[in-house]
């Protein structure tokens, strides 16, 4: 059997966290770079095994802070003082202290938008089709299962020596991903 | 199967969660409220009667569209009535969910992660009935858009000083950052439903709104820090919400109103009646689904003991205000704190004070906190206590300001009443619908604790 096009790899199941973390080390080790985990809830300590970088994600967020907020801050200046210049008493047109609740509420909002479809964008979600949808064991690592995928397109991909690894690091299965 | 660390579970329960569950266990029992069960009798009976309160909330809103906010019993001097009382006292009881998921979240607490869900569904929907009644006690409702800043021919803006309009920013993104947090930490569990639905139209749905998500390592990665990142957020806007609701007050120069106690005392009675809400819906919740082992009697013990808390913080804001008004020697002042207590609306006032200061009392006892219908009648008690302390704040102060020539009274009418309850049956109803189609418990959070309740597991697997 040849690792045809039509195969996208190989699905090795789990049923433990530590095991999936241990798996993912070894798969790491092993000299694998197009791999990954899946889990049902964030396993800690899986991205050190995976040794992940570390994200974006807060500079995402600081940066929509600083839109937000400066924002907010200059449209409140500028209608007050530029646009629709109001004398109240002759108090003072540049009143910033006022101006900061809807400053700090628009900080929040820009970062919080940001992060989130950041978190998204970054994750490359939505993602209605991916071909590990395919493998019918998949359904389970949405609710008590953990797999560890080797794709085929990895440069040190060979369907006999990988799935003889992958048997290694003692799941209960380990299957083809139709691609 | 012989695996280590394989059939994981919790061998021993906890006071967060009940012993013998295990990630298949956990998911299967949430899931199954909406995947398999059928809405029984008392869901149907419940959501009947919901329904006939939100049609009479059609109805009042309808006649007020026709007839303008006259129908209410609103005028000079009163012109806030129940309005502006449902709106403050919804957007409190809003205030525990935030708390709930992004204060407790990051200060650790392994009894949020049973009640963060539903919490801050009660946030949302809270959040939509407080949204209302600004919206209606406008006079030209129609014109709403003009509380935004928005290019216009007149060249005008909003007036950018005052607090009114910072409420409107204020609650705009507390709506919307919370309805952000609620969603991005209900996509794992989105999936878990897409995985395990049975019909093809739910397995659409849900995979429409799960968008895909498989669970992946570095997917979760991002996530977290998301996740971490939005509660680190949502965290200060709960605090700055009912602050600037209190402003809008306190900015005003009314007797009774212009107080520098304000912001702080609204964030505490805004936790105080919101975690009354949440035991309002969590006793009926665990009750009507089996759900006791995972909303156990100490999810609801904490949550008398913050109420204990912020209902003492704001029996101190009670005593504040009457110190103060006596302390002044403002003629104004000190003849508000009177009025309040023995004036035309005196009523309200002990009403409120033995909702809000004495019952939270018994609050101090162990036994009360562990029995569920006394939390159960307790947090009604103080819903009611707390919609009196707006109807005593908004009302005894308009009604009798400095000159008796221009005093008033407020008498609600019938629509005041119907806009009041079709509220309320509205957030029923949108609580009844979640509890069916959404997950209300987080699954994905509750096998994060199955992992961490089972012990180190390599113990375990001895």
């Amino acid at each position: 059997m040849k690792p045809a096009r039509t195969m996208y790899g190989l699905l090795a199941e789990f049923d433990s966290a530590e095991q999936l973390v241990q798996a993912a080390r070894k798969t790491r080790e092993a000299g694998y770079l197009r791999f990954d985990a899946l889990a049902p809830f964030a396993v800690p300590g899986l991205d050190e095994a995976m040794d992940l970088p570390p994200t974006r994600i807060p500079l995402i967020f600081l940066l929509g802070g600083i839109i937000g907020g400066l924002t907010g801050f200059f449209m409140q200046v500028y209608a007050a003082v530029f646009s629709y210049p109001i004398n109240v008493g002759g108090r003072p047109l540049y009143s910033w202290p006022a101006f900061i609740p809807i400053t700090f509420e628009l900080t929040i909002l820009g970062a919080g938008l940001a992060g989130a479809f950041g978190m998204l964008a970054l994750n490359g979600l939505p993602t209605p089709y991916h071909p590990l949808f395919n493998s019918p064991r998949f359904d389970l690592a949405s609710q008590n299962r953990f797999f560890i995928c080797v794709e085929s397109a990895d440069s040190k991909f060979n369907l006999t020596q990988t799935r003889e690894f992958m048997r290694s690091l003692g799941p209960l299965d380990v299957s083809e991903v139709p691609g | 199967m012989s695996t280590a660390g394989a059939n994981l579970e919790v061998s021993r329960g906890s006071n967060v969660l009940a012993a013998g569950y295990d990630y298949e266990s956990v998911t299967d029992k949430i899931s199954d409220i909406v995947l398999k069960r059928k809405s029984g009798r008392a869901w149907r009976f419940s959501f009947a009667l919901a329904a006939l309160f939100v049609l009479i909330l059609t109805a009042a809103v309808s006649y007020l569209f026709l007839r303008g906010v006259g129908i209410w019993g609103i005028d000079i001097p009163v012109a806030w009535g129940f309005a502006i009382v449902n709106f403050v006292w919804w957007i409190g009881i809003g205030h525990a969910g935030t708390f709930i998921s992004a204060m407790l979240f990051l200060m650790r607490q392994d009894w949020r992660t049973s009640i963060n869900r539903f919490a801050e569904a009660m946030t949302l929907f809270a959040v939509a009935c407080a949204g209302m009644f600004p919206l209606l006690h406008l006079g030209r409702p129609w014109e709403f858009f003009w509380l935004l800043p928005y290019p216009n021919t007149m060249w005008l803006w909003p007036q950018f000083r005052s607090p009114l309009v910072w409420d409107v920013f204020a609650v705009s993104t507390y709506a919307t950052i919370s309805l952000v947090f609620w969603f991005v930490g209900m996509i794992p569990d989105l999936a878990t439903f897409r995985d395990r639905a049975k019909s093809r139209i739910a397995r659409v749905v849900y995979g429409i709104l799960a968008m895909g998500w498989r669970g992946s390592a570095r997917h979760w990665h991002r996530y977290q820090t998301a996740y971490l990142l939005l509660a680190g957020l949502a965290a200060p806007l709960v605090v700055s919400v009912h602050s600037v609701v209190g402003m809008d007050f306190a900015a005003a120069q009314l007797p009774g109103w212009h107080s520098t106690i304000f912001p702080p005392y609204f964030v505490a009675g805004a936790i105080f009646s919101g975690f009354a809400m949440v035991l309002t819906l969590a006793i009926p919740l665990r009750w009507a689904y089996g759900l006791e082992d995972f909303i156990t009697i100490r999810h609801l013990e904490n949550c008398a003991k913050l109420m204990l808390v912020t209902g003492l913080i704001v029996a101190y804001g009670y005593a504040s205000e009457a110190f103060y008004g006596w302390l002044s020697g403002n003629e104004f002042d000190m003849y508000m704190n009177v009025n309040r207590a023995l004036g035309r609306y005196e009523v309200t006032y002990w009403v409120l004070i033995f909702c809000n200061v004495v019952t939270p009392q018994f609050l101090w006892f162990r036994a009360i906190r562990r029995s569920v219908p006394l939390l159960l009648v307790i947090s009604f008690i103080i819903q009611t206590g707390m919609w009196m302390e707006r109807f005593v704040i908004i009302i005894t102060s308009l009604q009798r300001d400095f000159l008796p020539s221009s005093w008033g009274m407020y008498y609600p009418t019938k629509w005041d009443y119907a806009t009041l309850f079709g509220t309320i049956g509205f957030f029923t109803l949108c609580f009844l619908l979640f509890v069916r189609v959404l997950p209300a418990i987080s699954i994905s959070e509750m096998r994060e604790l199955v992992f961490e309740q089972s012990g180190r597991p390599h113990k375990e697997a001895a």
